[in-house]
């Protein structure tokens, strides 16, 4: 730890003595492949800079700019290990330069953009309609592999319209009932085919998967997504209490969790 | 005169109360006739898939040409697909109509296997014939039920909103008859599908129950569970623990533990194999705060967690940050084999580097035969099979589960092709191209 710190002055010093497009660069972190945030802007626009990177600048270390990186790591004598630590922050910000409020404003404003060294900062702008008061932060998201931004919104609003009540597993619950289903031969393939098939959610039926979903929601989905299963590999679940189906009581219970006990 | 004023009033109000009505009512109606309409095309889609699946698997029995039998194979499945989503649009969720679904999704399996397959290589065997004719009957038998009920629907005037209704209200009386048609449909496939018509080859449905072949050991007690949670969450020993016993439905017993501590806010939740005590999974649900650490320090933290815990040789796969929290991939690996399908995944928390989250239940019923077999092709002539145009990055070997849900030893290639990266697996005796795979993780956001 005190080593990085003595990196992080070593490096503070150094860019006030070599001002490279401003006096700011990097935090102390090493940054890898998945990271979001400001590091991973200021390390797109610099390897855009020089050429590297050739995707957008919209603060998500993904394929791309790892390739990139890596590209750059080799060009200039380092480890290829596509990791950004400190000797390769040191070697990027000493090859580059990166106009930080030129990009912070270009993505307030939600304009195409690019960072190239070599020409003119204001022929490299397209500007796009609409978009004008946007907190200047990443333009792009990480999903979970073979779900968008949209299907997890939609699950999140089936689990907020079924179990908005009950404990947060008992929502990851809900959404991995919906992932099984997926998998499973009974059930339609789809999210969407799975959430609105006719009467297989009460939500569904009644309307309440058009409420708002919140935060919890949305997280217990990406949970059950990224692989935490409480159920056991429940493919059905009821409540005892308002359960009208004799049918549902002889599906093979696995457990219960909150009001919801989950089966086979 | 005032008598006079109240009577126009009140018959404005009665007319315009019952135009109202009306009005209403005209809407109802409209609205129930166009979700009955759905449930009717659905529904008699459903016959004609069924008529003209029946009709292909008869054309796939007479032919001889591999050259025709593919391409019919191919239509079988595609005919075998859009009937199983019409069965997922009618309101059945609360029927056993499970069966029915799950042939369709067998034929659809089977015919996509032997229509993607060299036929003139390797031609259908004794067996896969045998598997045709049987599945032609019996899909026979299901479109004579169908072309009754439908006769019955057609001839009745009967309506899926009434059966929806029936079905919901738990109606014993028992005399609807697309009901008793349909179960009528499903016993048919209930016994084709017990009698195991598909032959002990046919495996690899994404079903297929495996259960926690590494959880052994004996028995151990709730307070035991107690224990294994306390040391493995570090936890301080105030905490109040509940723990339950698993269902008679699952597949492997186990213990669920919610664990409250009533200084923080949120509870902390795990499950523990019954044999021998193995941590399942486990969730913390407690509110994170602003990342103070970087996801490189979270991969790190979770690498140190894994060792601690005693779950040596793995390596860090993928890492994803959201929000505030990393997800991370962590697979066996062994003298630079990665072992794909024993993975465990794990939450740490960025704003201060906990883990909250923890599953191995990949790892635990994962059973890859050890040794692993040694590559009889050189990565020289692996690559070979490759597409020419991709531009190789990164190779290793690796172990994965192949379309036919067996474990085979690969070459695993990371390359570019344009602006895409790519993930391909050559199979390590044999060349052939297991998967494929483009990696894409970051999507735009939506404005």
């Amino acid at each position: 730890m005190a080593r990085k710190w003595v990196l992080f002055i070593a490096l503070a010093v150094w860019t006030c003595i070599y001002p490279s497009g401003h006096a700011f660069a990097f935090s102390p972190q090493v940054i890898q492949r998945g990271a979001v945030g400001d590091d991973v802007i200021e390390l797109q626009a610099r390897l855009q800079y020089l050429g590297f990177y050739n995707g957008k600048i919209d603060g998500v270390f993904g394929w791309r700019t790892y390739w990139a990186l890596r590209n750059f790591q080799y060009e200039y004598g380092l480890p290829v290990d596509g990791l950004a630590g400190s000797e390769t922050k040191r070697k990027l910000v000493n090859a580059s330069k990166y106009y930080e409020q030129f990009v912070k404003e270009q993505i307030r404003q939600g304009n195409d953009f690019t960072h190239y060294g070599g020409i003119p900062l204001s022929q490299q702008v397209k500007k796009r309609g609409g978009g004008s008061s946007r907190a200047a932060k990443t333009t792009a998201s990480n999903v979970p592999k073979g779900f968008s931004q949209n299907d997890i919104r939609l699950m999140a609003n089936a689990v907020y319209g079924e179990a908005r009540g009950e404990p947060y597993i008992g929502q990851v619950a809900v959404a991995a009932v919906i992932l099984n289903r997926l998998e499973h031969p009974s059930f339609p393939d789809t999210v969407a085919g799975v959430i609105f098939q006719p009467g297989a959610f009460t939500a569904v039926a009644d309307g309440q998967i058009w409420l708002t979903p919140n935060e919890t929601a949305k997280k217990a989905v990406l949970d059950a997504i990224n692989g935490w299963d409480p159920t056991g590999g429940a493919i059905y679940y009821f409540n005892p209490a308002t359960a009208t189906s004799a049918w549902i009581w002889s599906r093979p219970q696995i457990k219960r969790i909150g009001n919801h006990i989950f089966c086979k | 005169m005032v008598r006079n004023l109240l009577i126009a009033a009140l018959v404005v109000a009665v007319v315009g109360t019952g135009y109202w009505g009306y009005r209403e009512h005209q809407e109802k109606n409209a609205i129930l006739i166009h979700a009955e309409n759905n449930y009717q095309r659905a529904f008699h889609d459903l016959a004609y898939q069924i008529d003209l699946l029946h009709d292909k698997l008869g054309a796939t029995l007479a032919m001889n040409s591999h050259a025709s039998l593919s391409p019919a194979l191919a239509e079988v499945w595609k005919i075998a697909s859009e009937a199983h989503s019409d069965v997922g649009q009618l309101p059945l969720s609360l029927l056993p109509f499970n069966k029915t679904q799950e042939f369709l999704s067998k034929i659809g399996e089977f015919s996509y296997r032997t229509a993607v397959r060299d036929l003139e290589k390797e031609p259908l065997t004794e067996e896969e014939h045998k598997t045709l004719e049987a599945l032609y009957k019996s899909a026979g038998a299901i479109r004579q039920e169908l072309r009754n009920v439908q006769h019955l629907v057609l001839e009745n005037n009967l309506r899926w909103m009434d059966v929806e209704l029936a079905l919901a209200t738990n109606d014993e009386k028992g005399d609807n008859i697309i009901i008793d048609g349909l179960k009528a449909v499903e016993k048919n496939v209930d016994t084709f599908s017990s009698s195991s018509e598909f032959g002990p080859s046919f495996i690899g449905l994404a079903n297929e129950e495996k259960g926690f072949v590494r959880a052994k050991g004996r028995p151990i007690s709730k307070d035991e569970a107690k224990r294994i949670a306390r040391e493995f969450l570090g936890l301080k020993g105030t905490e109040k623990i509940k723990v339950t016993d698993s269902g008679n439905g699952a597949d492997e017993r186990f213990y669920s533990l919610t664990i409250h501590d009533p200084k923080t806010k949120g509870d902390i939740y795990m499950d523990v194999t019954k044999n021998g005590g193995y941590p399942i999974w486990a969730l913390n649900s407690r509110p994170i705060g602003k990342p103070k650490i970087s996801l490189h320090e979270a991969a790190n933290r979770g690498m140190a967690f894994l060792r601690r815990h005693q779950f040596t040789g793995f390596e860090l796969y993928d890492s994803t940050q959201y929000d505030n929290v990393a997800v991370l991939t962590f697979v066996k690996s062994e003298n630079g084999v990665r072992i794909y399908p024993e993975a465990i995944q794990m939450k740490v928390a960025l704003d201060n580097g906990h883990v909250v989250g923890f599953t191995a239940r990949d790892y635990l019923s994962s059973s890859i035969p050890r040794p692993l077999p040694k590559p009889t092709l050189t990565v020289e002539a692996a690559k070979k099979k490759l597409n020419p145009h991709l531009k190789v990055m990164e190779e290793r070997q690796a172990v994965i589960m192949n379309d036919l849900q067996k474990p085979v030893l690969c070459y695993e290639f990371l390359g570019t092709l344009g602006d895409e990266t790519y993930q391909l697996f050559i199979n390590a005796a044999t060349g052939l191209e297991e998967k494929v795979e483009k990696l894409e993780s970051v999507e735009p956001n939506y404005r």
